[in-house]
């Protein structure tokens, strides 16, 4: 156990080989893995939302800060959301030399997460490949793949012969109606087991101090001294939130609520410039292991993975359409459908087992907004459109440091909520728009 | 598939349409502040539930037009009719 500033409670069950076999013969059950407390009236910090990013949030407010008197609020169940609908895609290779720095750190954590919450997060160091298509894609490709290296990130822009060395199953002739040009290759990308990561932060959160409590939802935001309505907006502080189960006074809140983040920031009487929209998936019943890496194509919006398990994962752009609505469509099958086939024609034959969608808060630069707001005490790591699953380690640990220290992490200074006001926003465009 | 209520063709799929998003009255460039612009470019309101929006029916009558929709269930509330001024934009 690694130094760890009070509240530590008890120790978990440790997850090894040896507990397995001693639990298995003996019969008995797991303990339960995170607490189901009642609520309190007072928390020193609250996280709204349970997903990855409010769990990692809590779990680095505990960690590296000592603050256990926390309490994660999530209207569901942990994980219900985008942290267990997204394709488990982990990379670096970004656009911006702020995007690199930062999701390059997420990666970092990422690698010794196992370790430091004990639990295998089936992180699978396979390699990333980014299709191009184009010649202005293959410029992208290289304009990436040299802001990566100066950043000490391992990308480099390879041609068909070493695609077809890398995934024997790309069609890489000149038939197809977008013939593969060349690709950025990512060595250090991969997937990780979403669920796990969700499970691990919360356990790891658990047994430190922090309070998960599900099935509570945020009705309102109790706020002081604010410009607009009932003390709330710029100028004002946060004083508590108002739940389902009753109000909690606490002098910050964390919004950590991806699609719902508008709907949440407003409790506040923050505007965000950010809009809802549904991002689909699908899966394909299980074949033998034959796709050893990631292979994204950004000009015909898929992205495709293997599981362990042998499943093909397919993710997509999102929907078009503003909504809040998770209901698939048809013309998302066909269309993926379609794309898979033209990059992949071997996989005719397969058949999809399943297709869900989650909510995406997207943002115009296609970078989160992370940070303070002109709400005393009310932060928000939010904006997290198609690239939230990837970020979560490093926004949680960075988040934390804000609300503890009450000062701005230079890594995410640059995705500060204010940079809509003097223009300077990140784009990441080329590397995020259905780039996974 | 959502089913879009152009107030000229009638209802076509969403994808032979363009969607413009939330529809805002736009500042006097005359007078507008920085942060009036800001607030007009970037923040949106992303409601879940009414919402009045701009569509640009691509494929058909080639028209920009507000509609109302429920972004929660997306049913459509009482679209303009052909003739109709009330959602055609200048």
């Amino acid at each position: 156990m690694r130094g760890i500033a009070g509240g530590m409670r008890r120790r978990p069950p440790k997850y090894s080989a040896a507990t397995l076999a001693w639990r298995g013969l003996k019969g008995d059950y797991w303990p339960r893995v995170w607490r189901d407390t009642d609520l309190k009236r007072s928390y020193d910090a609250v996280v709204i939302g349970g997903g990855v990013h409010g769990l990692a949030t809590a779990y680095y407010l505990a960690r590296n800060h000592g603050m256990t008197n926390v309490a994660v609020l999530d209207k569901a169940y942990l994980g219900s959301g985008a942290s267990g609908r997204n394709t488990a895609i982990v990379r670096a290779n970004y656009l911006t030399p702020e995007g690199v720095a930062f999701y390059d750190r997420s990666l970092q954590l990422y690698n010794s997460m196992a370790l430091d919450l004990n639990i295998n997060v089936m992180f699978s160091e396979r390699g990333h490949l980014t299709l191009a298509h184009s010649d202005a894609a293959l410029r992208t490709m290289h304009w990436r793949a040299e802001v990566n290296k100066l950043q000490g990130v391992n990308s480099s822009v390879i041609g068909p012969d070493e695609i077809k060395e890398v995934a024997s199953s790309l069609d890489t002739s000149d038939h197809p109606r977008y013939p593969i040009l060349g690709a950025l290759y990512h060595p250090p990308g991969g997937i990780v087991r979403h669920d796990a990561v969700v499970w691990g932060y919360a356990r790891a959160a658990d047994h430190m101090g922090v309070e998960m409590h599900q099935k509570t939802e945020v009705l309102d935001i109790l706020c002081t001294g604010g410009d607009g309505a009932d003390g709330k907006g710029a100028g004002g502080r946060v004083t508590g939130v108002r739940t389902n189960r009753g109000d909690i006074s606490t002098p910050i809140v964390i919004n950590c609520t991806a699609g719902w983040a508008g709907l949440i920031s407003a409790m506040a009487g923050v505007r965000l410039p950010i809009t809802t929209h549904p991002l689909q998936a699908a899966v394909t019943e299980p074949v033998k292991v034959f796709l050893p890496t990631v292979v994204v194509s950004g000009s015909l919006h898929v992205y495709i993975s293997q599981t362990d398990r042998g499943e093909l994962v397919f993710g997509a752009a999102v929907d078009a359409v503003a909504t809040y609505s998770i209901r698939g469509s048809l013309e998302f099958t066909e269309e993926l459908a379609g794309h898979v086939l033209e990059l992949m024609p071997s996989v005719s034959r397969m058949r999809l087992l399943r297709q869900w969608s989650g909510l995406c808060d997207m943002t115009p630069d296609y970078s989160p907004v992370m940070g303070f707001t002109p709400v005393d005490g009310f932060l928000v790591d939010v904006g997290w459109g198609t690239y939230g699953f990837k970020a979560a380690p490093v926004s949680g640990e960075q988040i934390a440091e804000a609300a503890a220290t009450g000062r701005t992490p230079e890594l995410i200074a640059p995705f500060a909520l204010s940079r809509f006001d003097t223009g300077e926003l990140v784009g990441e465009k080329g590397a995020a728009a259905v780039g996974h | 598939m959502l089913l879009v209520p152009c107030p000229n063709c009638g209802p076509r799929n969403s994808a032979d349409l363009r969607y413009g998003g939330e529809s805002h009255a736009r500042p006097d460039p005359a007078t507008a502040a920085p942060l009036q612009w800001r607030g007009y470019l970037y923040l949106r309101d992303n409601p879940a539930g009414w919402l009045r929006e701009t569509w640009y029916c691509r494929s058909g009558c080639r028209r920009w037009f507000t509609l109302e929709r429920n972004t929660a269930t997306n049913e459509f509330r009482d679209p303009p009719q052909p003739g109709d001024k009330r959602g055609a934009k200048a």
